[in-house]
């Protein structure tokens, strides 16, 4: 399936968005966001991706 | 010294994380200084988020997450809501820009997002310009602390209005107030705290300064020094002399 992964088209194999983190070996602290909604870490597992979906994850960076 | 949704600060600095010339150097200037709050962001990842979290940590420091370079309400109150989950924190600085070359902040969508995330549970900390209507508006919105803009972001311009910062003092006696932006000089922080404001952010000043350390450490002392001057109730200008030394008792010598 073909979605895009912080700005970068991707072609992965994972179904919801918590196996979408693994596949990518996105294991520290990060938050993540679908087509611009946040998505709590809570509700990854349950998060079904689709074809297309913009995918977001952010971490901690330094900020003023 | 005021609360801040009721933490008491341990000093009135809140320095910023970004430019510094390596992790090291900002790790320092956070340890020679002693600033109490560091202003952190969320950036897609890239992997060297994880290690920068460990330090920010390790530093022991209130951490105070902006939305930087957001520029719609949705965009700073997803942004937000990603903030609180990763720093654990609802204290949230919120950034909405309005201009691209003066980052002046876009007020009426700030007062928007600011009352959305208060009704969300956030601790609002509204990055503003020094309009007394809008700092009412945002307390309206629900926000306790106001940071109005001494001069743009990174500018070094100090306090560009220093009347309207002086009347937005004197309009919200109660309320916690920050110069946020545009400090260049310790001169400028102590000038901020001496008109009575409760704290400063600043980043670029001492980030980009030749030795950041040193900087961070004369910008704590400057705000201390304004501070105590404050709360020391300073004389009035005057336009003419007036002699210090008594001149009753003087001997005639001429």
């Amino acid at each position: 399936m073909k979605i895009v992964l912080n700005g970068d088209p991707k072609e992965v194999k994972a179904s919801t968005l918590a196996k979408l983190l693994e596949e990518c070996g996105f294991s520290g602290r990060v938050a993540t966001a679908v087509n611009e909604e946040f998505v709590p870490s809570s509700l990854r597992i349950a998060h079904a991706l689709s074809e297309g979906d913009r995918v977001e994850i952010l971490s901690p960076m330094q900020g003023g | 010294m005021k609360s801040f949704y009721g933490v008491d600060l341990p000093n009135p600095l809140m320095l910023g994380t970004a430019q510094y010339p390596s992790p090291a150097v900002l790790e320092q200037a956070f340890r020679d200084s002693g600033a109490g709050v560091a202003t952190v962001s969320l950036r897609r990842e890239s992997g060297a988020g994880q290690t920068f979290w460990q330090m920010i940590r390790d530093l022991g420091v209130l951490v105070l997450p902006n939305t930087a370079g957001c520029h719609t309400v949705k965009e700073a109150v997803t942004t937000a809501h990603m903030a609180r989950e990763v720093f654990e924190t609802k204290w949230i600085k919120l950034e909405l820009i309005g201009h691209t070359d003066s980052l002046q902040p876009d007020v009426f969508q700030l007062v928007e997002a600011a009352r959305i995330l208060t009704e969300d549970g956030f601790e609002v900390f509204p990055y503003t310009t020094d309009d007394l209507i809008v700092g009412e508006r945002l307390l309206e919105a629900g926000c306790e602390v106001l940071m109005p803009w001494g001069a743009p972001i990174g500018s070094g311009r100090g306090l560009n209005n220093e009347y309207a910062l002086r009347a937005m003092r004197a309009e919200f006696p109660d309320v916690s107030l920050v110069i946020d932006a545009g400090i260049g000089l310790p001169s400028h922080a102590a000038r901020a705290m001496e008109l009575g404001y409760d704290a400063v952010l600043l980043n670029t000043a001492v980030a980009r300064a030749g030795d950041p350390a040193l900087m961070a450490k004369a910008m704590m002392r400057a705000v201390e020094a304004g501070q105590l001057a404050h709360q020391a109730d300073p004389i009035e200008a005057r336009d003419m002399a007036e002699p210090s030394t008594p001149v009753v008792g003087k001997a005639f010598l001429s």
